[in-house]
């Protein structure tokens, strides 16, 4: 079986990104980038099931300007076979980018593609089922675990109040969850050795898609604040305030 | 303008969030549709009818769709979405998982966990965990959109609806249902209950969180949380895990206990009426998201806690 794997480039989960003086923008220059963390779970899936002989050749994919090159390495160290940019200055909605991957799904014809449930920067979680929507394939979303049984995958997911089993025909395609492994630390030599491996770049503009985006963000602003909190000094006191200042019987 | 309202249910019971959905969809006025999927949907597509704002219930029966299969629900949503304006939904693991698969193959572009909607087509929904929101102009033909159900009010009961049945169209045989596991708990559900006590890493083993924790939830009836450190730890089950990587609760009152407060947490549960948090560290972030600290060792705090209420 051939995997592909689209991994997205985002802003380190521990960095907190400041907004332009207007609020027109986010500042994100220079920030420290990563994989996003989903998608690495993704990528770390299909590497193990290489390992267990049930994956032939992983295709780590890309969308982005040519600053993602630095994610792409990251996934060659891991263990990827071939790295690809799809390479555009534009912002895409997951739509445009699910649009995309279509397309190079149905030029490379993977048996099972991978992407995280969602990206932590933008939060929407679509990608994933917009892809297999667009595609037709079967989806299961939130995985925590998954093996291949000749040409079905079996896969557990994560749902509100417990987790369920599915079986997909593939192709098909699957969005990991956190809990579905933990990603390998990349050793130095791997690292080495995935700077001299050939980055593909094809550009966006090949693909003869329509990216203009539907939605555009207009305003960035930080969250209401909480009010200042109040220090209760004994579980009588704090009982006493939530029935009296807040209306909460207890 | 006509609303396409998806309804969440898990077969005997409606979501608390489907009057939620409903208030929301009133924006684009009064033709107001709600989608029940499942088999068997009489009792519950009364109570639909029962909504106020609700015009008609539509009902897609059959015995296959009690697994909500994602192929199968899309399918159902594109076979009538022409009559449609906005197809909306209550922003959950349900909704997200079929909902993104039939906005692509209307070619729309969704927008995910909407927290207000100033206008017809401006939305605010919030990015990076929480930390920034943004207004998003759309200029779609057609919406979907998921909504954050706690930041909409619930829709009055008082009505008679239509109730119709639709056409369900054929089964999706790529994917098999298996089987699922639910945890068994007499306490409420946790994103609809009104109190929630959650715990941390802090609680020290899965003897402990039970033992400290259950007892105040038994009393306060309210459902019990955890953090993903306390989950990792293995101390409480990963259903119950609140934050960035878990679920989102905004309950009337969030009690945390023995959390410190990281931020992929917190974007879980900070949208949380009151919330108090007891901490014995001083400088736990968590207390900059609290209303109430109580700065103390949980161990003495939370059984005086249960005995006192």
């Amino acid at each position: 079986m051939k995997a592909l794997v689209a991994i997205k480039r985002v802003v380190d989960a521990h960095i907190q990104v400041s907004i332009n003086s207007d609020g027109t923008a986010l500042e994100l220059e220079g920030l420290k980038t990563a994989v996003n963390p989903f998608d690495e779970n993704a990528l770390e899936e299909a590497l193990r099931l290489k390992e267990s002989g049930h994956i032939t050749e992983i295709l780590a994919v890309t969308i982005g300007t040519q600053s993602n090159v630095e994610i792409l390495r990251h996934a060659l160290a891991m263990g990827a076979d071939r790295a690809l940019l799809l390479e555009t200055n534009l912002y895409l909605v997951p739509l445009a980018a699910a649009k995309l991957l279509k397309a190079l799904v149905l030029e490379e014809s993977p048996e099972i593609v991978l992407l995280g449930k969602k990206a932590i920067d933008d939060d929407a979680g679509q990608t994933g089922q917009m892809l297999a929507g667009l595609l037709g394939y079967p989806q299961a979303t939130s995985i925590s675990s998954l093996s291949i049984e000749g040409k079905d995958l079996i896969v557990k997911r994560e749902i509100e109040g417990g987790t369920e089993r599915l079986s997909l025909r593939s192709p098909a395609v699957v969005t990991a969850d956190l809990r579905l492994n933990e990603p390998r630390f990349i050793k130095l030599p791997n690292l080495m050795k995935a700077r001299k491996l050939p980055i593909e770049i094809l550009s966006v503009k090949n693909f003869n898609i329509d990216t203009t985006p539907k939605l555009k963000t207009i305003f960035f602003k930080e969250p209401p604040k909480r009010r200042p909190s109040v220090v209760v000094n004994s579980v009588k006191e704090l009982v006493e305030k939530l029935r009296a200042n807040e209306g909460i019987t207890l | 303008m006509s609303t396409l309202v998806i309804a969440e249910h898990n077969g005997i019971k409606l979501s608390n969030t489907v009057t939620q959905s409903i208030s929301a969809a009133v924006t684009w006025g009064d033709t107001i549709d709600v989608l029940l999927v499942g088999d068997q949907l009489g009792l519950l597509s009364v109570e639909v009818s029962n909504i106020k704002g609700v015009r008609r219930v539509l009902k897609a029966e059959a015995p296959h769709l009690t697994s909500f299969i994602a192929e199968d629900i899309s399918n159902i949503i594109l076979s009538i979405a022409h009559q449609y304006d906005v197809i909306l939904a209550a922003h959950s693991s349900f909704s997200l998982d079929f909902l993104p698969r039939a906005a692509a193959q209307l070619d729309v572009a969704m927008i995910s966990d909407v927290l207000s909607i100033p206008d017809r087509n401006t939305y605010t929904r919030s990015i990076y965990a929480g930390s920034i929101q943004t207004t998003i102009l759309s200029s779609n033909s057609k919406e979907v959109i998921t909504i954050r159900a706690s930041n909409f009010t619930h829709a009055e009961l008082g009505n008679n609806a239509e109730i119709f049945n639709i056409d369900v169209p054929q089964e999706t045989h790529c994917v098999k249902w298996l089987g699922e596991t639910r945890i068994e708990s007499e306490l409420p559900e946790l994103t609809s209950a009104k109190i929630v006590v959650s715990g941390g890493r802090s609680l020290g083993s899965a003897d402990k969180f039970d033992s400290l924790l259950r007892p105040l939830a038994n009393k306060l009836g309210a459902a019990l949380g955890a953090t993903r450190a306390a989950v990792d730890a293995g101390y409480a089950p990963n259903e119950i895990q609140i934050g960035q990587t878990g679920v989102t609760v905004a309950p009337e009152l969030y009690i945390a206990v023995g959390i410190s407060g990281a931020v992929q947490h917190t974007s879980g549960m900070k949208d949380s009426r009151v919330v108090v948090a007891i901490n014995a560290d001083p400088d736990a972030p968590i207390f900059q998201v609290s209303d109430y600290v109580l700065i103390s060792d949980l161990f003495n705090v939370v059984p005086e806690l249960v005995q006192t209420i």
